[in-house]
């Protein structure tokens, strides 16, 4: 399928950074490098022909037993041009450090923070980045696939860490 | 009995102008996480000089029950109990956004028949969902009579689901591929009257709250949410369109058969509190006319994709003949069921807080792989719009008095299930 006037774009402004691009379900995918993600976005936001200016969603995905592991996918809305996008990136470290969106747009500090408290992710620059969904002193980031789901870290009440009732 | 005519001295009941200027000291409240006035379970930790919000925080997850984390174990279509649960005063828009979602993984389209079903059920649910906003936000302010009233309403619709699915909250009534059943019979008779009693009673409403001085006064200009600043935060939905943003996902990209109405979509201007309740009613009347202009075209057909590798076959089959019996078992049984091909696709519905996606990730599973399909998600992620929404509450109350806490938290439509996921 051929590419979208923003992935042409992206390719053409940063040509080492883009990875793929491509168009799957109608979906138009862009996966870039790691370290470009705040240059990429401030781009999509602030150019005038293609005006990404709503952050709609960014979330992770884990894809345990491949490499690179987690990706951190981003979905770029542009309200006067009706057009989304959906960016990538992916890491393999095990506590991927990533950029922080919080400079661009609000909405990126709780989307980071339940990013970073289910999946472990880092996002440098984040004003504030603690456990959102869990409670301080949960071990461990649930929504990765080796954490066992019948796992139960209760805070209170039977099974309970006594260290915490205090 | 003798009455006292005697008035005491003006000084006893006003301050004196060279009386020392009232005192305070900056103050901490908890408002939550379970708090009388509001509901749904959320903290909102507010700084207060008097009675006015300097600062204020939000505290969300009480009601996180790893819903994306469960539908990773379960397969394609059993993950709608747990979008059942998202938004529980609109499921069927959740459980449509699914299905929605896989469809596009999977590359098939719902015949016309089941989008047109899909369609009016949304709009139902869109209804009884801002009944339940609507009447919630006017009883924590003190008029219960508008939320008896639109709980009545509300039953209406709740009645018209119970006939569609046998179930009238958690309805699960859609299924990757189609709907689970074809309308009962006189279901549309029933459907236009319902909408006619519903609209009694938002005329009701209408004159107990909209010139009404005392909630007039209450709501505008407070909790404002300007067109700029919503966008930031990431708002959607009836809480966008008060600031005067047109986006509504029914018209900037169209779903289904909303295209083959005539609806207008309905956008505020000031984005304060006044602003989101008349765009929520509004659009209650924008919602019964789709629901009656489709009603009248359902075409026949199926309501389900024919392919026996996606639907249960039906019952008279299953019990009927062995191919029936076959196909069922190859649906149901453990290892098998739905073969999706690997990839990932993110479908966005217009729910009643805004803008519902489902990001579905289909990967192979170790061990349980067969021609590069996945009989399980691999990964499902909600964007709830309320969560955007509650982000927002800091900035819209500060600069308030404190009583302005509650219609602006009631006004936003704050649902645990959704939020917290």
């Amino acid at each position: 399928m051929e590419k979208s006037p923003a992935q042409k774009k992206i390719e053409e402004k940063f040509p080492d950074a883009v990875l793929d691009a491509h168009v799957q379900h109608g979906d138009e995918t862009l996966i870039i490098r790691k370290d470009a993600i705040l240059d990429v976005a401030r781009l999509l936001k602030e150019d005038p022909e293609l005006q990404f200016n709503f952050l709609m969603d960014l979330t992770a995905v884990d894809y345990m037993g491949r490499n690179p592991r987690f990706e951190i996918v981003y979905l770029f809305v542009s309200l006067p041009n009706n057009t989304r996008l959906r960016v990538k990136i992916q890491s393999d470290d095990l506590y991927p450090n990533v950029k922080s969106l919080t400079p661009l747009w609000k909405t990126a500090n709780f989307l980071e923070r339940e990013c970073y408290d289910l999946y472990g992710i880092r996002f440098e620059g984040h004003p504030n980045l603690t456990r959102i969904m869990l409670y301080e002193g949960f071990e461990g980031h649930p929504l990765r696939k080796d954490y066992p789901k019948k796992k139960r870290q209760p805070l209170i009440g039977p099974g309970a860490k006594s260290t915490q009732a205090h | 009995m003798e009455t006292k005519t005697k008035t005491p001295p003006e000084e006893q009941f006003f301050f004196t102008t060279d009386e020392p200027e009232f005192k305070t000291k900056e103050m901490l409240l908890n408002m939550g996480p379970s708090h009388p006035a509001m509901h749904g379970i959320v903290k909102i930790a507010v700084k207060l000089q008097g009675e006015l919000v300097m600062d204020a925080d939000v505290e969300i997850g009480y009601l996180h029950r790893a819903m994306e984390k469960s539908c990773e174990d379960c397969t394609w279509n059993q993950a709608t109990i747990y979008t059942d649960r998202l938004n529980y005063v609109s499921p069927i828009i959740n459980n449509v956004g699914y299905a929605m979602a896989v469809e596009k993984l999977l590359g098939i389209e719902v015949p016309p028949r089941g989008q047109y079903l899909r369609t009016i059920l949304s709009e139902l649910s869109r209804i009884a969902d801002h009944m339940t906003c609507i009447g919630a936000a006017a009883m924590e302010m003190g008029a219960m009579t508008v939320f008896l009233y639109m709980m009545k309403g509300r039953e209406y619709h709740y009645e018209l689901f119970e006939d569609y699915c046998g179930a009238r909250v958690t309805t699960n009534a859609t299924r990757v591929g189609g709907m689970p059943a074809d309308l009962p019979d006189g279901w549309i008779d029933k459907m236009h009257r319902a909408l006619k009693e519903s609209r009694k009673i938002l005329k009701e409403i209408d004159g107990l709250l909209t010139c009404n001085r005392i909630f007039y006064d209450r709501i505008k200009g407070v909790g404002v949410m300007k067109a700029d600043d919503a966008i930031d935060y990431g708002f959607t939905g009836p809480c966008l369109r008060a600031a005067g943003v047109e986006y509504d996902v029914r018209k900037n990209f169209p779903y289904l058969v909303y295209d083959q109405a005539d609806w207008s979509m309905v956008v505020g201007t000031e984005g304060d509190n006044f602003d989101r309740y008349l765009v929520r009613m509004e659009e209650m009347e924008q919602s019964a006319r789709i629901c009656e202009q489709l009603a009248g075209k359902i075409p026949d057909g199926p309501h389900s994709v024919s392919d026996k590798h996606i639907m249960l076959p039906d019952k008279k089959n299953t019990y009927g003949n062995i191919e029936g019996l076959m196909n069922h078992f190859k649906l149901i049984m453990h290892g098998h069921g739905i073969r999706v091909p690997v990839g990932e696709a993110y479908q966005a519905v217009e729910a009643g807080n805004g803008e519902l996606g489902f990001y579905v990730v289909a990967h192979p599973i170790e061990g349980e792989e067969k021609d590069g399909c996945a009989s399980r998600p691999w990964r499902v992620r909600c964007r709830p719009p309320c969560l955007h929404l509650v982000a927002g509450i800091p900035h819209m109350i500060k600069g308030d008095m404190v009583a302005d806490v509650i219609p602006t938290f009631g006004s936003i439509n704050m649902i645990g299930g959704e939020l917290d996921r």
